[in-house]
C-alpha cells in the first residue's frame, strides 16, 4: 500500500516525523511556514539585520598560529562563534526561530536546554522581539550550568526544571515536547539543535549554515584556497552541521565530526551516537541514538553539558553512512587538555564544547598529517564552564 | 505455542460487536506492565477483565514516553526498574489470552518495537494472540515499516488522531484504519482530568462522519461521568491513568479490588 504522502524530511534512512498525532498538523504548518519565510527577501533581510547589528556576525576567523605549533598542523583557522552576542553559535537560530514565530503569530515560545547556552540564546531573542518565553531545563543540568540559569531569568525567561529520567537534556526534550502537545495551538517550540522532528533538522542547519557561508568566503580570502579540513564538535549537531553546509560539495575538503567520548566510549559512559551507537528513534527522528538491547535510551556522560545527548542529527547520521564526514570521539579529559591548551597557546576561554574538536587537531596531525590548513568551529566561550573546569583542576 | 485463532483485528472486532449489541460503551483499560510490581500484571489484568473491560491496553515502558503525563511516566519508570521487557509485556498478554480469551494490545513508543524487529515482533504477536500495536509516536507517514510486518500477521496498528487533525487530513488517512479508532480526547498528554475537553464531541462527531469502525475515545478520561456524557458520542473509552491511580493508591493487597471496581463503575455508566 502506497503512503497517503511521501515520507517528509529524510535524509537518506535517516530523519521523518515520529510524533503524536496532535503534532502533525503543527509540524506540516511549521515547514510551510519555514519554507515561505525562508523565500522571502523581507524576511531574510530583517534576519540579516539582526545578526549584524544584533549579533555581531560575521564572526571573524582568527589565524591560531601558536596553536596550530602545539598540536602540530600547518594552520589552525578559528571560526570565532564564542565572540557572538550571547556567546555561541546558538543565537543564530534562536533569533532566526523567534523571528519566525512573530511571523507566525504565536506569542508564547518553549525551548529545551542543556549547558544553558540554547535557553540563554532563546530567552534573549524572545526578549528583543517581545515574546513570552518557557525554557525547560533538567535539574542536573541547571546545577552544573548555575549561571546560565540565572542569566535566563534575567532575561524574563520562565525557567523550569525537570526531574525526571537523567535530568538532562533529553528529559528536557521530552518535557518541551509535552508543553507542545498541550499548547500546540498559540505555542512556538524554539529547538536548539539539528536534531528532533522534520522540518526542525533543516530548519536549524538553513539557520546555522551562515557560519559555514563565512567561514568558506573567510579562508578563501586569508589562504587563497580552501582549507584540506573543517571540523567541528557534534552533541545534536547544529554548528557542525551548520559550518560543514556551505563545504558538503568541495569534495576535496575533509570533514570531522567530534562527539563526546565521556570517559571513553568502550567505559559506556559518553554521548558519542554515532561512534558508539545504533539506529533508533528519538524525539521524533531516526538516527544514531544510544540505546540498550531492547531499545530504551540510554543515561550519558559528558563533562559538556552541551553536548550530552544521547542522539544526534539525522543528517549526520546520513553524513556518516555516506562516508562524507569522518565521526570521531575525544574524551572528558582530552577535551580538558585542550580547553587549557587553547587558553595558554591563543588567549581564547573556549567552552567545553568546542574544545573537543580542540582535543582532536593532534589526532588530525597524526593521521592524516601536518601540512594540513584545518578550519575549527570555535562554537562558544567558556564563561559557563568555569566551574567545571575549576572543580577538576 | 498457537492459542490463536481469531486474527488480532477479528478479536477487536468481536469485542465492540458484543458492547454494541449490549448497548453500552466498550472499556479499554491500560494497564503498565509491571506495575507496580513485575509479578502484579498477571492478577491485574484479571481484576480488570473481571470488571468488564472489553479490551486490554498493557503498556510497554519506554524511556522517553514524550506523550504521557507524571502518572504514566512514573509508572513506566517503575517498570523499567522491575526490568520489564517487551518480551515480557507479550508473555502478560499471551496469558490473557490463554486463559480469558481477551482482546489484549500492547501500547508503546515506537523504538523498543523497533529494536525488537518489525517480523519478529509481527511473529511473536500472532503466536500469542495480541490483537494489534498502538504507538503515540508513530503517524500514519511513518507507519510502513511496521505496518508491513503487522498487516499480514493479522495484528492492527491502532491509528490516533486528535482534535488538532484538520478534516482533510481525516478524510485522506481514516480510509486506511483498522480495528478501531483511537481519539486523542484533548490537545495534550495522558492523565487524568477533573472535567471533560469541550472539544471532544464536535472532534468525535467529524471522525465519526468519517469512519465506520468503533471509535475509542481516551486521554483524561477518569471518572463515569466522563463516560455517561460520551455515551452517544463514542463507541469506547480508554482510561490509564485513573487505572494506574487507582491502583497505587489502594491499600496493601487490595489493588485488584480497587482497579475492579473502578471498571465496574465505568462499564455501568457507559451502560444504556
Amino acid at each position: 500500500m502506497s503512503l497517503p504522502e511521501a515520507a517528509r524530511g529524510r535524509f537518506g534512512a535517516f530523519g521523518g516525523q515520529y510524533v503524536p498525532e496532535t503534532l502533525m498538523p503543527a509540524v506540516i504548518e511549521l515547514e510551510a511556514a519555514f519554507d515561505e519565510a525562508w523565500k522571502e527577501p523581507a524576511f531574510r533581510d530583517e534576519l540579516d539585520g539582526l545578526l549584524r547589528t544584533y549579533v555581531g556576525r560575521p564572526t571573524p576567523l582568527t589565524d591560531a598560529r601558536r596553536l596550530a605549533d602545539a598540536v602540530g598542523l600547518r594552520r589552525v583557522l578559528l571560526k570565532r562563534e564564542d565572540l557572538t552576542h550571547t556567546g555561541a553559535h546558538k543565537i543564530n537560530n534562536a533569533i532566526g526561530q523567534a523571528l519566525l514565530a512573530k511571523r507566525m503569530g504565536k506569542k508564547r515560545v518553549i525551548a529545551e536546554t542543556g549547558a544553558g547556552q540554547h535557553g540563554v540564546a532563546t530567552a534573549t531573542a524572545c526578549a528583543l522581539l517581545g515574546l513570552e518565553c518557557v525554557v525547560y531545563m533538567g535539574t542536573l543540568d541547571m546545577e552544573r550550568q548555575r549561571p546560565n540559569v540565572f542569566r535566563m531569568r534575567l532575561l524574563g525567561a520562565d525557567v523550569r526544571g525537570v526531574d525526571a529520567g537523567s535530568r538532562t537534556l533529553k528529559d528536557a526534550v521530552n518535557e518541551a515536547i509535552r508543553d507542545w502537545v498541550t499548547n500546540v495551538r498559540t505555542t512556538y517550540y524554539l529547538l536548539g539543535s539539528a536534531i528532533g522532528m522534520h522540518p526542525y533538522p533543516t530548519i536549524v542547519r538553513e539557520l546555522q549554515s551562515v557560519i559555514g557561508r563565512e567561514a568558506r568566503a573567510q579562508s578563501l580570502d586569508l589562504l587563497g584556497r580552501l582549507p584540506d579540513l573543517v571540523t567541528a564538535c557534534v552533541g545534536g549537531g547544529s554548528n557542525a552541521i551548520g559550518t560543514f553546509a556551505a563545504f558538503l560539495g568541495d569534495t576535496a575538503v575533509r570533514l570531522r565530526g567530534v562527539e563526546a567520548g565521556g570517559e571513553g566510549v568502550p567505559s559506556g559512559k559518553h554521548a558519542a551516537s554515532i561512534v558508539g551507537g545504533s539506529v533508533g528513534v528519538l524525539h521524533g527522528t531516526k538516527t544514531y541514538v544510544l540505546q540498550d538491547d531492547d531499545g530504551q535510551i540510554r543515561e550519558t556522560h559528558s563533562i559538556s553539558a552541551g553536548l550530552d545527548y544521547p542522539g544526534v542529527g539525522p543528517q549526520h547520521a546520513a553524513l556518516h553512512d555516506s562516508g562524507r564526514v569522518t565521526y570521531v570521539a575525544r574524551t572528558d579529559a582530552e577535551a580538558l587538555d585542550a580547553f587549557r591548551l587553547l587558553c595558554r597557546t591563543e588567549g581564547i576561554i573556549p567552552a567545553l564544547e568546542p574544545a573537543h574538536a580542540i582535543a582532536d587537531l593532534r589526532y588530525v596531525a597524526r593521521e592524516l598529517g601536518r601540512d594540513l590548513d584545518v578550519l575549527v568551529c570555535l562554537s562558544g566561550r567558556g564563561d559557563k564552564d568555569l566551574d567545571t573546569v575549576m572543580r577538576t583542576l | 505455542m498457537t492459542v490463536a485463532r481469531l486474527s488480532g483485528i477479528e478479536r477487536i472486532e468481536r469485542a465492540f460487536a458484543a458492547a454494541k449489541r449490549e448497548r453500552r460503551m466498550a472499556i479499554v483499560i491500560y494497564l503498565m506492565t509491571g506495575f507496580p510490581r513485575r509479578d502484579a500484571t498477571r492478577g491485574l489484568v484479571r481484576a480488570a477483565l473481571d470488571g468488564g473491560a472489553d479490551v486490554i491496553e498493557l503498556g510497554v515502558p519506554f524511556s522517553d514516553p514524550m506523550a504521557d503525563g507524571t502518572t504514566v511516566q512514573r509508572a513506566g519508570e517503575t517498570a523499567l526498574r522491575e526490568g520489564i521487557r517487551l518480551d515480557d509485556c507479550i508473555a502478560e498478554a499471551r496469558t490473557a489470552v490463554a486463559e480469558r480469551d481477551a482482546t489484549v494490545v500492547l501500547m508503546g513508543y515506537l523504538n523498543p518495537f523497533l529494536r525488537y524487529g518489525p517480523q519478529r515482533l509481527a511473529d511473536a504477536l500472532r503466536s500469542a494472540g495480541v490483537a494489534g500495536v498502538i504507538a503515540p509516536d508513530l503517524p500514519v507517514e511513518e507507519s510502513a515499516e511496521i505496518d508491513a510486518a503487522l498487516m499480514p500477521a493479522g495484528a492492527a496498528r491502532i491509528d490516533m488522531f486528535a482534535p488538532t487533525t484538520p478534516d482533510g487530513r481525516l478524510e485522506r488517512l481514516l480510509p486506511r484504519a483498522r480495528g478501531f479508532v483511537y481519539c486523542v480526547s484533548l490537545t495534550g498528554v495522558t492523565g487524568a482530568r477533573a472535567g471533560l475537553s469541550e472539544e471532544v464531541g464536535p472532534f468525535v462527531r467529524r471522525v465519526r462522519a468519517r469512519t465506520p469502525l468503533p471509535i475509542v475515545v481516551g486521554f483524561g478520561i477518569s471518572r463515569p461521568e466522563h463516560v455517561r456524557a460520551l455515551r452517544g458520542v463514542a463507541d469506547g473509552v480508554a482510561v490509564g491513568s485513573a487505572a494506574i491511580d487507582a491502583i497505587d493508591r489502594a491499600e496493601r493487597g487490595r489493588s485488584e479490588d480497587a482497579l475492579r471496581d473502578l471498571v465496574r463503575s465505568l462499564r455501568e455508566a457507559g451502560a444504556a
